[in-house]
């Protein structure tokens, strides 16, 4: 079994987000500890990229901070590491394919899998393209993450068919960034999702209040969060860990 | 093995969010199936030849190969064009293609404006609603144009992020393709991109090439021996090479922007500093750092401000079919003032850089041969920004 299913065991999962390095990798290491304490599942961690064309401004915001302070692929690894001293919850890293491929797809994919990091979700890298990352994947032992979207229609079986770890399922159309409404057809998307796969899946974008947590944890495996946490990040800078914490328990609480 | 679809050798593919991939599969059959109808190809060169001005001239420069004493100079006028460049023949073709697949809606990144504008012009004939994202320091630059946009009903929007240059107007349509797409087609402005935009870009761009061997073949009744045209993402260059890729003695040759040198940070020449990445869409060369970091490229001249080239170059520098040279901002202005002074001929900064290397080569090659330079847009919207480089400030 992936590690990563076992973040969906106990019931539905909460996954937040948090862009490594914003504003340093110091306060994201407490951002993950508190988020991890409150009830987080699984952790997906941004390794930020200087052009985040899936993301909306809070999350560009958080890419751009992040880089100004200096953060490289390297020390982001090397902060993952002590992450894992203790934390044992999985991990997943969020980046886009330029940062994996410059680096040395091998070289970056065997030193996730050596440093703990159980899965990657690259938005830039679609089913017709996963080849380029998938066999290497495969190897190490790390989930490369399918995402499905409203647009999806026709594909979502394809993909489903062949996803690992869980599945992430944009909840509407658009970049990243909170929002009120989600797309309607959610229900149906997650019917056929789970009529090809018993792979496990969560949804994410816009979602920012306990109550969206609720309503897409009930026709889901989990709720996906990073707007709304980037935003706590950047608004109490290096004392938001204390609130990220407080969030979670929200939001995990309104899932249960 | 990678998907094959779009490819040119390694480079290209459709590096997209799920969201935006059954809108490329989309517009990949539509245009698969209208490029063979008779009555698209039709009203589509009603439109390049009533609408447009095409066939472009291609026009002996008797002063300027006289000056220079070697190879024969043609100029491939696409400045001519209504709009005043090339970008018009891509933004007909895709414009007709998304009214034929009952888009209302078309979206563009522009760099010079010259792209936005021709998109705004292409929704106002067809009755289209129109939205151009441009860096908002491109809008400082390009002021003029961001007034013909409007002037033709087009909504522009200053992009701020980054760089706020052509590659974040880029990023943020494409973002905005990703909100709206059943409505809304995005008319990308160069080679670059996801499949199937290089190859639809290309296409709608080879008319030019086509008409070059046409005119060459009229005129000297034999085919030059060398194109030379400016490369950005490589639209005016694709579409000046494509038809004579299979002729293997014409060399091809394409004027990258080098800024300020390419032995320092204030550069875009992607072929000559950049490295094998994945970045908007596609597989090709990038600038960038060594952590994959897209880097912040500069160059005088807008419309060759891009971190990236179009994988079918990044294909053809590869297999050593087609030639990569950087040209520095001081040497395009020089280019510039050139062919205003020796031909009466006002060439965009960007053509300026093909100029700037014919400059160079033709007094090393014999009088018998033949150079073809293409002139992609006129410098009209290049003035006020020169006269401020020599130190002379004007505003427009």
């Amino acid at each position: 079994m992936s590690n990563i299913k076992k973040a969906f065991r106990n019931g539905k999962a909460f996954i937040p987000f948090i862009t490594c390095g914003d504003p340093d990798l110091q306060t994201t290491a407490e951002a993950v500890r508190e988020a991890v304490k409150n009830g987080a599942d699984l952790i997906e961690l941004g390794i930020p990229f200087s052009d985040p064309t899936a993301e909306g401004p809070v999350i560009q915001g958080a890419n751009i901070r992040a880089l100004a302070g200096g953060i490289k692929t390297d020390k982001v690894f090397s902060f993952v590491r002590e992450l894992r001293q203790d934390v044992t919850v999985p991990m997943v890293f969020m980046t886009y394919a330029n940062v994996v491929f410059s680096y040395g797809a091998e070289k970056f994919i065997s030193t996730c899998a050596r440093i703990g990091i159980d899965g990657l979700i690259l938005p830039d890298i679609p089913f017709e393209e996963k080849d380029e990352f998938m066999p290497l994947c495969r190897k190490y032992g790390v989930d490369l993450i399918s995402l499905i979207a409203p647009t999806s229609a026709d594909r979502i079986g394809m993909i489903a068919k062949e996803a690992e770890g869980f599945i992430y399922i944009v909840s509407s159309l658009g970049v990243t960034g909170e929002r009120s409404s989600f797309s309607a057809d959610l229900k149906s998307i997650v019917r056929t999702i789970r009529e090809n796969t018993d792979v496990p899946c969560a949804i994410g974008f816009g979602i920012s209040t306990p109550e969206h947590a609720k309503e897409m944890a009930a026709i889901s495996d989990g709720a996906i969060v990073g707007s709304a946490i980037v935003r706590l990040l950047e608004k109490h800078g290096k004392d938001a860990p204390q609130h990220v914490g407080r969030f979670v328990r929200a939001m995990k609480d309104a899932m249960e | 093995m990678t998907n094959p679809k779009g490819r040119f050798g390694i480079h290209g593919g459709q590096y997209i969010p799920e969201t935006l991939m059954n809108a490329v599969i989309e517009l990949e059959q539509a245009y698969n199936h209208f490029k063979e109808d008779e009555e698209f190809n039709k009203e589509l060169t009603t439109l390049f030849n009533d609408y447009a001005g095409r066939p472009s001239r291609l026009y002996y420069a008797e002063k300027m190969t006289k000056d220079l004493g070697g190879a024969k100079i043609y100029l491939k006028r696409e400045d001519l064009n209504h709009t005043g460049a090339h970008k018009i023949n891509n933004v007909l073709g895709q414009a007709l293609l998304a009214k034929k697949m009952g888009k209302t809606r078309l979206i563009a990144e522009t760099g010079a404006g010259q792209h936005g504008v021709a998109t705004a012009t292409a929704a106002a004939l067809m009755g289209m609603e129109c939205v151009v994202f441009m860096g908002e320091e491109d809008t400082k630059r390009q002021a003029l144009n961001v007034y013909k946009m409007k002037l033709l009903g087009a909504e522009v929007i200053p992009v701020k992020t980054g760089t706020a240059t052509l590659k974040d107007a880029v990023s943020e349509a494409m973002r905005e393709w990703t909100k709206r797409i059943s409505d809304t087609h995005y008319c990308l402005g160069s080679v670059m991109g996801p499949h199937p935009f290089p190859t639809i870009v290309r296409d709608f761009q080879a008319v030019i090439s086509k008409e070059i061997k046409e005119q060459m073949l009229e005129k000297e009744g034999r085919l030059p021996d060398a194109v030379i045209a400016c490369v950005g993402g490589g639209s005016n260059a694709i579409g000046s090479f494509y038809h004579f890729i299979d002729d293997k003695d014409v060399r091809l040759i394409g004027c990258e922007a080098a800024g300020r040198g390419i032995d320092t940070f204030e550069t875009a020449a992607t072929i000559s500093t950049g490295k094998l990445g994945i970045f908007h869409g596609m597989k090709s060369y990038f600038c960038q750092d060594s952590d994959g970091q897209i880097a912040p490229v500069y160059s005088i001249s807008a419309g060759l401000d891009y971190p990236g080239v179009g994988p079918e170059h990044a294909y053809l520098y590869d297999i050593g079919r087609a030639e990569y040279v950087a040209v520095t901002d001081d040497e395009a202005v020089d280019a510039f003032e050139y062919l205003s002074k020796t031909e009466g001929i006002i060439p965009a900064i960007e053509s300026s850089h093909a100029l700037a290397h014919a400059i160079k080569l033709a007094p090393t090659m014999d009088k018998n041969k033949i150079i073809v330079i293409t002139i992609s847009g006129r410098g009209d919207k290049d003035c006020a920004a020169i006269a401020r480089y020599r130190g002379e400030n004007i505003y427009e």
